[in-house]
């Protein structure tokens, strides 16, 4: 296949660095899944489960 | 048995697997098609709030303008994001498509899902809006069709997710997501939030509508709803700065000023940005001011800092590529000696500036508590969101289409003058229209009303003349964005139908071994940081146009910010 056009597109953050460790916060930024996970639970819990359990606790009109 | 079939572009070498094309082009059509039909749309919700035209009765506005908002907030822009990732993830990893048959089931669900809630619309007793806020009813089509879609949308979002693993497994990359893909990966865990709240709310709502359920709590609708209704215009902030950094290096071959604080910023629209929900329920009562607060001000500004962030390095890529070329006299030779005949940068260009300078800063004055209270539910919020949502997001995805057609389609791109102002028309255009609808709504003019003049209502209001004139000139700034937005329809529909084609290497098999990526050569740190920025700039600035125009940017976020301060004090005096 051609590797030569739109090499800036195609390029990594590591690519001259292969040999070294990652660092981990590479390791998170790499990991599809586990932002997925994060990016699912944060708003969950902040806006979503935290604005339903104020509108929960509002008392009912007597 | 898999399909291995790929082919590769000779103009730009991007590799295409034969079924992520068919699907790209399925759903880049699709969009197309719901543009048009909310195009259309938009001419009549325009011709109808200008108040010396009066178009429409107020029974057809409503309809329109639920039709419009649905089709473009929903239909055009996510039937483009599912093009886009699977352009990000196939086509940039050179992987083939995971699991081809889920994805065509989601795109038909899509299909099927957008047409059973525009039937709904159109038959007249669903005219209940984007937001179809309860206890106002529509029909249980309108809410099985947007379930239908989110569906499909959600089945592309895994089928999105599982190529990434392909592409892992099969070495088809190596090292890290390059920051295109990783930008759309943003965009598509915002999107998997965004449709598992839209079920949430949508699923006991549309039971709710056949009789199953008694009632639904209109706080709790509106507090899940925005969860879904927001966070959908997250997925187009995610996806349209993926675009800008995508032009960037498609016309320049600029590559980011850095990989590490891009992709960091990324992160933070993952940590915070769908938290800004929180702002469309900034002036009801039963939330507390701690979650408000904290879901607007103190999350979403880490948001903002992140769009500042990118606002910063996509420029800032492209003035150190083009001070490399040799364009480095002054501050701005760089700007100046840009391809601005090119639609590609054009579109790319208004669409950040648009949505910097219109949207970002709007978008802030709205998020902050006391301040929203002088705009709440005005014409100043689909003034807000028609900058960041058009001007940002529509004109990027117009953008790249002059990009995809000869690469993606196949063909030449029919009328190349009229090309070449479609930018312009389109951008300028709506900018003027998103800034005179915030006019007009910093005055008070009502968002989503039929008739500003209040006629023959017991509590009539008189607005001043100005708002008036506002208005006249939204709709006049309208009128130019869809001739705009019509000569898009044109070149594109016509390069895509009638356009010559270009002849390229048709598809071949790949093996596994041939697909694999080559493993990248090691090259010496001296050198890679002579070849990244070399002898360019002014007094050490590599980048000294872009710090300006963020500075310009800055000054003119605190005026604006500032001003609206002092106008909340003439407002709301406490003396």
């Amino acid at each position: 296949m051609n590797d030569k056009v739109a090499p800036n597109l195609l390029g990594t953050i590591e690519d001259d660095e292969l040999d070294e460790p990652i660092p981990a916060m590479q390791q998170l930024l790499d990991n599809p899944f586990l932002l997925l996970f994060i990016g699912v639970a944060m708003p969950t819990v902040l806006y979503v489960i935290w604005g339903v359990m104020e509108i929960v606790s509002i008392p009912m009109a007597k | 048995m898999i399909n291995r079939n790929f082919r590769t572009d000779p103009a730009t070498g991007l590799v295409f697997h034969e079924t992520a094309e068919k699907l790209i082009r399925a759903n880049a059509v699709a969009a197309v098609v719901s543009l048009l039909v909310g195009g259309i749309l938009a001419f009549f919700v325009i011709m109808t709030r200008w108040p010396a035209v009066h178009l429409l009765p107020a029974d057809w506005f409503y309809l329109v303008l639920t039709a419009h908002g649905v089709d473009m907030l929903v239909l055009w822009i996510i039937f483009f994001e599912i093009a886009v990732l699977y352009f990000a993830g196939c086509v940039l990893l050179k992987c083939r498509l995971a699991a081809p048959k889920w994805a065509w089931t989601g795109f038909w669900l899509m299909v099927i899902g957008g047409i059973m809630n525009n039937v709904a619309v159109f038959r007249g007793d669903s005219s209940v809006m984007f937001t179809s806020y309860v206890p106002m009813g529509a029909h249980p089509a309108f809410y099985l069709g947007l379930i239908l879609f989110a569906v499909g949308a959600l089945i592309g979002c895994f089928v999105f997710l599982g190529s990434l693993v392909v592409a892992k497994s099969e070495k088809t990359y190596n090292g890290s997501l390059p920051l295109v893909t990783f930008g759309a990966v943003v965009a598509c865990i915002i999107a998997v939030f965004t449709i598992a709240s839209g079920a949430i709310i949508l699923i006991p709502t549309f039971l709710w509508s056949v009789g199953l359920i008694p009632t639904i709590d209109s706080l709790m609708y509106k507090t899940v709803w925005w969860a879904f209704g927001h966070s959908s215009q997250q997925i187009n902030v995610s996806a349209h700065v993926a675009i800008w950094y995508a032009i960037a290096a498609i016309v320049f071959g600029a590559k980011p000023m850095s990989e590490k604080v891009s992709r960091g910023a990324f992160l933070l629209y993952i940590f915070f940005l769908q938290l800004a929900s929180a702002h469309h329920l900034l002036s009801d009562p039963g939330l507390t001011s701690n979650w408000k607060i904290f879901n607007t001000s103190y999350a979403m500004y880490l948001a903002v800092l992140a769009s500042m962030v990118h606002g910063l390095t996509v420029p800032g890529a492209i003035e150190v590529a083009q001070r490399q070329k040799g364009y480095n006299r002054g501050l701005f030779e760089w700007l100046r000696k840009a391809p601005w005949g090119n639609p590609v940068f054009s579109g790319m260009f208004i669409s950040l500036v648009g949505f910097g300078f219109l949207g970002g800063i709007s978008g802030v004055m709205m998020g902050t508590e006391q301040l929203n209270l002088i705009i709440h539910n005005t014409i100043y919020v689909p003034g807000h969101f028609h900058a960041t949502v058009v001007v940002g997001t529509t004109l990027a995805f117009m953008a790249m289409t002059y990009f995809l057609i000869p690469t993606l389609f196949r063909r030449e791109i029919m009328f190349p003058k009229l090309a070449k102002w479609q930018p312009y028309l389109f951008g300028l255009g709506m900018s003027g229209f998103a800034l005179f609808m915030m006019g007009a709504g910093t005055l008070g003019v009502p968002r989503r009303h039929w008739d500003m003049t209040f006629a023959g209502n017991p509590l009539g209001y008189e607005f001043a003349g100005t708002a008036y004139l506002m208005m006249g000139l939204t709709a006049i700034c309208g009128l130019i964005a869809i001739i705009g937005g019509g000569a898009y329809l044109l070149i594109t529909v016509g390069s895509v139908f009638f356009g010559k084609k270009i002849d390229v290497p048709e598809y071949r098999t790949l093996t596994l071994r041939e697909g694999a990526a080559p493993r990248p050569v090691r090259q010496p740190v001296a050198v890679a940081i002579g070849a990244h920025h070399g002898n360019i700039g002014i007094a050490g600035f590599v980048a000294p146009g872009t710090f300006t125009l963020a500075m310009v940017f800055l000054v003119a976020f605190v005026l604006y910010y500032f001003v609206n301060w002092k106008y909340l004090s003439t407002v709301w005096p406490l003396s």
